[in-house]
């Protein structure tokens, strides 16, 4: 059971999720993560100030159970699951990273540089995670679902449109990534 | 009691993200360096048996545990929105390496700093909410 400990090949987690897209269709409901942000809106009282968010959003429950269950796996893989959560990624990336002033490359889950709580105090990585939501909360909404309602269930059920998104998906992460990374960091 | 179902799926979801490291910014990055196999591995592998078990469901018209038929609704015929939409989700999705899914597995993981993406995602879903008259769908 040692594995269990270790970070998961993709060759078990794929498969895990291709699982919990069926078992959520044998429960009769979707798998989509994105659309639980249009719900938080409308319990939030947004249904006064835009028509998109009047609906009932009772029948959107069983998705926030989802949401708290995401929660509770993310608190059991971390603090039970695992003895060494550093992420092993490739060395050229490490070295590319460090370049742009990562130093925890290849050291932590996620980069201290933006993460790490007492980076909250720096203006610029809260304003970098802030736009980051924002545009996560904003692209997937426009675009219908983000990675689950559409990389996974649309291209699954051979949805052109989820096609489309998912380019979409791709052309945003190398634009950022190759062209404003150099920028912003 | 018909709650619990989610519930437990939504663990199984958390604890895959966290374990698979799809829900760490660095294997996001890495990603979008095409410098490594993982997150492709996981995705095709999602989609292989996904494609397959969805053609199955409609091949032999499966029905849900309460007995009803699985019903896939199909996408609205559009390119704009899904491309505009979909690059501005891209962006977000590599600056912030999170897409919403992880969002949830990386608060119950303890990083305090999400919840300030979370905040902007919420933002983010109303001001779509409130501009979506004036965009192109």
């Amino acid at each position: 059971m040692e594995w269990i400990l270790e970070p998961w090949p993709w060759y078990v987690a794929g498969p895990l999720i291709a699982g919990i897209m069926f078992l959520l269709l044998f429960g009769g409901r979707t798998f989509g993560m994105s659309s639980n942000l249009r719900t938080m809106c409308t319990i939030g009282g947004a249904g006064k100030k835009a028509d998109f968010f009047a609906f009932d959003w009772k029948a959107q429950r069983w998705n926030l159970v989802v949401v708290a269950g995401a929660i509770l796996g993310g608190f059991i893989a971390a603090n039970f699951l695992s003895t060494d959560i550093s992420v092993e990624i490739n060395p050229d990336t490490v070295t590319t990273l460090e370049n742009l002033g990562f130093a925890s490359a290849g050291e932590a889950y996620l980069p201290n540089e933006l993460f790490a709580t007492n980076a909250l105090t720096d203006p610029k990585s809260l304003v970098i995670l802030l736009i980051g939501g924002l545009l996560i909360g904003f692209g997937a909404r426009y675009a219908g679902g983000c990675t689950s309602g559409h990389a996974i269930s649309g291209l699954s059920n051979l949805q052109l449109p989820s096609l489309i998104a998912v380019v979409g998906f791709f052309v945003g992460g190398l634009v950022m990534v190759h062209l404003l990374f150099p920028l912003i960091f | 009691m018909k709650y619990l179902k989610f519930l437990i799926i939504g663990i199984i979801f958390g604890i895959v993200m966290f374990k698979s490291e799809a829900a760490s910014w660095f294997r996001i990055y890495e990603m979008f360096q095409f410098q490594s196999f993982h997150m492709y591995g996981i995705m095709g592998s999602a989609l292989t048996l996904g494609v397959l078990g969805t053609w199955l469901i409609k091949k032999y018209k499966l029905k849900s545990i309460d007995g009803e038929p699985i019903k896939f609704t199909p996408k609205n015929k559009s390119f704009s929105r899904y491309m505009y939409g979909g690059i501005l989700f891209g962006l977000g999705w590599a600056l912030a390496g999170s897409c919403p899914g992880p969002i949830y597995t990386l608060i119950g993981a303890g990083y305090i700093s999400i919840l300030v993406v979370l905040v902007g995602a919420l933002v983010g879903t109303f001001l779509y909410g409130l501009l979506r008259e004036k965009l192109p769908h």
